[in-house]
C-alpha cells in the first residue's frame, strides 16, 4: 500500500521523531567527545585549552578506574548469573500446576515496579542494618554476631538488591517463553523415553536459549548503568570498593566538577555499552523478518 | 501438558511455590507492615512489631513534614507528561514505519532503538551543564522532555509491533471510503489500537516513574519526583523505619498496581517484541 | 457513468516490472473480472485503478476524467477487500454509515440509505452488532453494503468469495450477480477461480505474469482460447493437450481437446489407453488415463456412471470438430 502521496505523508509523520532523536543523540555526544579533549573544570573559571588525551589518560590510569572496571563486571556479571538461573527455575516452577498461580505471579514480579531508591533503602536500613534490620535479629536469634553488609560486603550486597530487582523481569520473560513451548514437543520426547532431565536440557533448555540472550543483553544495558542504588547504599564506598564506572563518572563530574575527565569517562562507558549493543541489536534485527 | 496432575502433586507444587513467591514478595509486605506502626514500635524485633498496635501515624507524619504530595505530584507530572508527549510524537512514526514500510524502515527503527544504548552517565555532563545555562535544573520541564527521549524509542517500538498486527487493508478501506489521513488515524487506526496504546502508555509510565539517573542528577528540592524524595532518607532519616516505610509504600503502590495490570505486555514492551 | 480506460499502463516495485504496458477498456455496466493464476498481477491492476497504488507510467481514465493521480478517495470507486476490511470498533451501522459521514452527507439521508441496504442485504436485524459478532457471509455483506451506499462508478472486488466456505461461496456469487443485475454498475473483480469468472462475468481478463492473454465473454474463451495458457486456464478439468505425431495430423504443433469433448467406450475407439483413476461424481464420471502414447494422463468426462476400474483398458474418440489448434508459439491456429 503505497503511493506516492503516502509516502510523503510517511516521511513527514516520521521526521519529527527522528529528528529528536538525532538531536538528542549527536549534540550531547558531540559535546562529551570534545569536552573530554579539553581541560576542563567548573571549580577553575578561565581558559579551557585543547589538551588531546590527557583527560583519557588520567581517567584511566586513576586506580579508581580499575577498581571502578572490575566492580562493574562484577555487578553485571553476578547480576546476571543470579537472575539467568534463579529466573528459569522460578520460571520453571511457576509454570506447574498449581493453586492460586495467578497470585503467586504477581508476588514474584512485584519488585521490578518498585522504585530503585525505594528497594536500596529498605535493604539497606530494613534488612541489612546490623543494629536493628532483620538479618541481624535473625543472626542473634540464631546465636551468632549480625554481619554488617554493606561495609563488610558492599558490592556483593549491591549484588543482592540489584538482583532482586531483576530476578522477576528475567522470571517474566523466560516464564513467557516456557508456556510458549508446544507441549507435544515435550510429550513426543517422553515417549521417546527421555526422562525429566533429559527433556529439561535437550527440549526445554534449548527453546529458552533465545529468551535468554534476550535477558542477558538487555539486563546488560540497564546493569551497566546502575546508579541509585549505589548512591542511596554506600555512596560507593567505603573506598572504592562499590564504586561502579557510572558512579565514578558521577563522581568526577558532578562531586569534583572535573568536565574534562568525566567527560573522557563517559566516552569510555560509551564504548563499552555499544560492543553490547551490537550484539543485541543483532538478535532483535534478526527478528524483525520473522 | 494438557494431562492432569495428581491432587497431591498439586498440593506440594502450590505450597513450594506460595513460599518462594512470598519469600521474594516480603520486603514489600515487610514495609507494608512497618508503615502502620509507630516509629519506637518498628525498630522492634519482628515478632513484637507485629504484635504491637496499628495506626496511620506514619503515613500523616510523612504528609505533614516533606511535603509528600508535592513530590507525588512532580512524579505524575513528569511520568504522565514525558509519557504522553512520547506518544504524541510516536504515534506517526509508528504508523508511517507499520504502514508504509519502506527500504529503510528497518534501519531507521534498529537506528531508534540504539539511541537507547546509550548510557546516560556517557551524557550526563553535556545535558547538566545545558540544562544549567538555560536555567532548567531542577525544574520538572527538564525531567519531562528528558525522559520523553530516553522512552521514545520503546514508545514507537512498542506502537510499531501493535500497529503491524493491524491489517493494511481494513486503513486501505478507509481511504477507499474517503478518508484522509487524519480521518484514518483519528477514526480506524486509534480506536483499533486503544489496548496498544494502553498498554504503552501504561509501561512507559512504570518506567518513567522509577527512572533514578536523570532525576537524581537534575533535581534538588522543587522538581524532585519521588525517587529522589526517597533517596533523601538515605542518611540519618532512615533511621525512622515507620516514615521510611510509609513513604516508600506511598511511592510504589500506584505504580505495583499498574505494573500488575500490565505484565502480559511488559515482556513484549522490554523486549521490544523479541519474545512475545 | 463507470467506464474506466487503462492506456499503457505499466507498474514496477523497484527494478521488477511487475506489469508492462497493457490498455484495457471496461465499459459502463460491464461485470468484468480479471482472472490468472496467483501472482499475475490481477490483484496489483485492481489497486492501480483504486489508487492504492501508483502507477509507473501510462493513464487511467474514470468517466473520461484523468484519475492517474486521484487519490482513492477521490476516484469515485468502492472497494470489497479479500479480508472484508470491516472496522472492527464500529457496529455494522456504524460501518456502512462511515463513507457517507466522510463525504459529510446528512444524517437523515444516512440512515435511510442504511435502511434501504440493509434490507437488500438481510443485514436489518444485525445493524447494532459489532462485525466480530457476525458469520463469514454476514461480514461479507456487510462490506458490500459499505459500498454500495457510495453509490460509487464502480465495484471493486478483490478476491471477495475466497475466505468463505464452499457452499456460501455459491451463495455468495449468486447474490452479487444478481446485486449487478439491480444495480447495472460497473463491476471489476478479481479471482483465481475460473468458475467463479466463467459463472458471473461479461468479459474475462486472462492475466498471465502481467500481460493480458485474453479478453473476451466466458464462452469466447473457453470455444475459442487464444493460446494454450488460456486453453489450459479455463474450463474444469483442464484441456488435454496433445504434442507431437498426433498434433502433426492435424498440421498444429500442440492440439488441446477438453475432457468433455471426449467419447469412451470400453470396446472401441481412436485411442487406447489404461485406467489409472476413475473419479465418481454421480452426475459424471472423470476417468484418469494414461499410456496413450499422446500425453502423460488424459483427462476424460463420461455423463453419468461409467463402470470402468484401475487398469482397465478403455478407447477414447475426440469429438472432431472440438479439438483446438495450436502453433509452435502456443497461439491458437484459424
Amino acid at each position: 500500500m503505497a503511493t506516492k502521496a503516502s509516502r510523503t505523508a510517511a516521511r513527514a509523520m516520521i521526521s519529527p521523531s527522528v529528528i529528536l532523536l538525532l538531536g538528542w543523540m549527536l549534540i550531547p555526544l558531540g559535546l562529551t567527545i570534545y569536552f573530554s579533549l579539553l581541560r576542563y573544570n567548573l571549580l577553575m573559571p578561565g581558559a579551557r585549552p585543547f589538551v588531546g588525551w590527557e583527560n583519557y589518560e588520567f581517567f584511566i590510569t586513576n586506580p579508581a578506574f580499575t577498581t571502578a572496571l572490575i566492580n562493574t563486571l562484577l555487578l553485571v556479571g553476578g547480576v546476571l548469573l543470579i537472575t539467568v538461573i534463579g529466573g528459569v527455575l522460578l520460571a520453571l516452577l511457576l509454570n506447574l500446576e498449581m493453586w492460586g498461580q495467578g497470585i503467586v505471579r504477581i508476588l514474584v514480579i512485584a519488585p521490578f515496579f518498585v522504585m530503585p531508591t525505594v528497594s536500596a533503602l529498605v535493604w539497606k536500613n530494613m534488612f541489612m542494618n546490623p543494629v536493628n534490620g532483620l538479618f541481624g535479629y535473625l543472626a542473634k536469634g540464631l546465636g551468632l554476631e549480625p554481619f554488617d553488609f554493606l561495609s563488610q560486603a558492599p558490592l556483593a550486597s549491591i549484588i543482592g538488591i540489584v538482583s532482586w530487582q531483576w530476578l522477576p523481569f528475567a522470571t517474566l520473560i523466560l516464564l513467557t517463553a516456557i508456556q510458549s513451548l508446544d507441549s507435544e514437543q515435550l510429550e513426543a520426547a517422553e515417549m521417546d523415553g527421555a526422562g525429566p532431565f533429559s527433556r529439561f536440557f535437550y527440549i526445554t533448555l534449548p527453546h529458552l536459549a533465545r529468551a535468554i540472550t534476550v535477558v542477558v543483553l538487555i539486563q546488560t544495558i540497564f546493569l551497566l548503568s546502575i546508579f541509585a542504588e549505589i548512591f542511596v547504599t554506600t555512596n560507593g564506598g567505603p573506598g572504592n570498593a562499590s564504586t561502579n564506572l557510572t558512579f565514578l563518572i558521577y563522581k568526577e563530574s558532578l562531586l569534583s566538577f572535573d568536565v574534562g575527565a568525566g567527560s573522557a569517562g563517559g566516552v569510555i562507558a560509551i564504548i563499552l555499552a555499544n560492543i553490547v549493543a551490537i550484539f543485541l541489536m543483532r538478535m532483535i534485527g534478526k527478528n524483525l523478518d520473522a | 501438558m494438557a494431562r492432569a496432575v495428581t491432587t497431591q502433586r498439586k498440593a506440594i507444587n502450590t505450597l513450594i511455590a506460595w513460599i518462594v513467591g512470598l519469600l521474594i514478595f516480603f520486603p514489600i509486605l515487610w514495609i507494608f507492615i512497618l508503615s502502620f506502626h509507630s516509629e519506637g514500635d518498628a525498630i522492634k524485633s519482628p515478632l513484637e512489631v507485629i504484635t504491637s498496635t496499628w495506626t496511620f501515624e506514619s503515613y500523616a507524619t510523612v504528609q505533614e513534614r516533606s511535603n509528600y504530595f508535592r513530590h507525588f505530584w512532580n512524579s505524575v507530572v513528569i511520568s504522565v507528561g514525558s509519557t504522553v508527549l512520547g506518544l504524541i510524537i510516536a504515534v506517526p512514526s509508528a504508523w508511517a514505519m507499520a504502514f508504509v514500510p519502506g527500504k529503510r524502515t528497518k534501519d531507521v527503527l534498529m537506528w531508534m532503538l540504539s539511541t537507547k544504548m546509550l548510557p546516560p552517565v556517557g551524557v550526563l555532563l553535556p545535558i547538566y551543564l545545558i540544562c544549567q545555562n538555560l536555567g532548567l535544573l531542577d525544574t520538572r520541564i527538564a525531567l519531562v522532555f528528558i525522559l520523553m527521549m530516553i522512552n521514545l524509542p520503546i514508545i514507537i517500538w512498542m506502537l510499531y509491533t501493535y500497529f503491524r498486527e493491524i491489517p493494511g487493508e481494513i486503513l486501505e478501506a478507509a481511504r477507499m471510503d474517503g478518508a484522509s489521513l487524519r480521518e484514518e488515524v483519528i477514526y480506524v487506526l486509534l480506536p483499533m489500537a486503544v489496548p496498544g496504546i494502553a498498554s504503552t502508555l501504561l509501561l512507559n509510565i512504570i518506567l518513567a516513574w522509577n527512572e533514578a539517573f536523570w532525576t537524581l542528577t537534575l533535581t534538588a528540592a522543587k522538581a524532585a519526583p519521588l525517587t529522589a524524595f526517597i533517596a533523601s532518607y538515605s542518611s540519618p532519616e532512615g533511621l525512622f523505619y515507620a516514615k521510611l516505610s510509609a513513604a516508600s509504600i506511598m511511592a510504589i503502590a500506584p505504580i505495583l498496581i499498574m505494573g500488575w495490570f500490565s505484565q502480559k505486555q511488559l515482556v513484549r514492551g522490554l523486549t521490544f517484541g523479541a519474545v512475545k | 457513468m463507470g467506464r474506466i480506460t487503462l492506456d499503457k499502463v505499466t507498474k514496477a516495485f523497484g527494478e521488477v516490472e511487475v506489469i508492462p504496458p497493457l490498455d484495457l477498456t471496461i465499459d459502463d455496466g460491464e461485470f468484468v473480472v480479471f482472472v490468472g493464476p496467483s501472482g499475475c498481477g490481477k490483484s496489483t491492476l485492481l489497486r492501480l485503478i483504486a489508487g492504492l497504488e501508483d502507477v509507473s507510467s501510462g493513464e487511467i481514465r474514470i468517466d473520461k476524467q484523468p484519475a492517474t493521480h486521484l487519490p482513492p478517495a477521490k476516484r469515485g470507486l468502492a472497494m470489497v477487500f479479500q479480508s472484508y476490511a470491516l472496522y472492527p470498533h464500529m457496529s455494522v451501522r456504524k460501518n456502512i454509515a462511515f463513507p457517507m459521514k466522510m463525504a459529510g452527507i446528512p444524517e437523515a439521508e444516512q440512515n435511510r440509505k442504511i435502511e434501504d441496504a440493509a434490507r437488500v442485504l438481510n443485514l436489518t436485524d444485525y445493524l447494532d452488532r459489532r462485525p466480530g459478532q457476525l458469520s463469514g457471509g454476514q461480514r461479507q455483506r456487510v462490506a458490500i453494503g459499505r459500498a454500495i451506499v457510495r453509490e460509487p462508478a464502480a465495484f471493486l472486488f478483490d478476491e471477495p468469495l475466497s475466505n468463505l466456505d464452499a457452499a456460501l461461496r455459491v451463495g455468495m456469487r449468486l447474490e452479487i450477480s444478481e446485486l449487478h443485475e439491480r444495480l447495472k454498475t460497473t463491476m471489476i473483480y478479481v479471482t483465481h477461480d475460473q468458475v467463479e469468472a466463467m459463472t458471473m462475468a461479461d468479459k474475462i481478463v486472462v492475466l498471465q505474469k502481467g500481460v493480458i492473454e485474453q479478453v473476451g465473454s466466458p464462452l469466447e474463451l473457453y470455444n475459442a482460447p487464444r493460446n494454450i495458457f488460456v486453453a489450459g486456464f479455463i474450463g474444469s478439468p483442464k484441456m488435454n493437450l496433445i504434442e507431437g505425431a498426433e498434433a502433426a495430423k492435424h498440421d498444429a504443433h500442440t492440439i488441446g481437446i477438453r475432457p468433455e469433448h471426449l467419447a469412451a467406450s470400453k470396446d472401441a475407439g481412436e485411442w487406447k489407453g489404461t485406467v489409472t483413476v476413475s473419479e465418481h461424481l454421480g452426475s459424471d464420471t472423470y476417468l484418469h488415463v494414461t499410456e496413450t502414447g499422446l500425453a502423460d494422463t488424459m483427462t476424460v468426462r463420461v455423463g453419468g456412471e461409467f463402470g470402468v476400474k484401475h487398469g482397465d483398458t478403455v478407447f477414447l474418440t475426440p469429438d472432431a470438430t472440438k479439438i483446438h489448434r495450436f502453433d509452435a508459439q502456443g497461439l491458437r491456429i484459424g
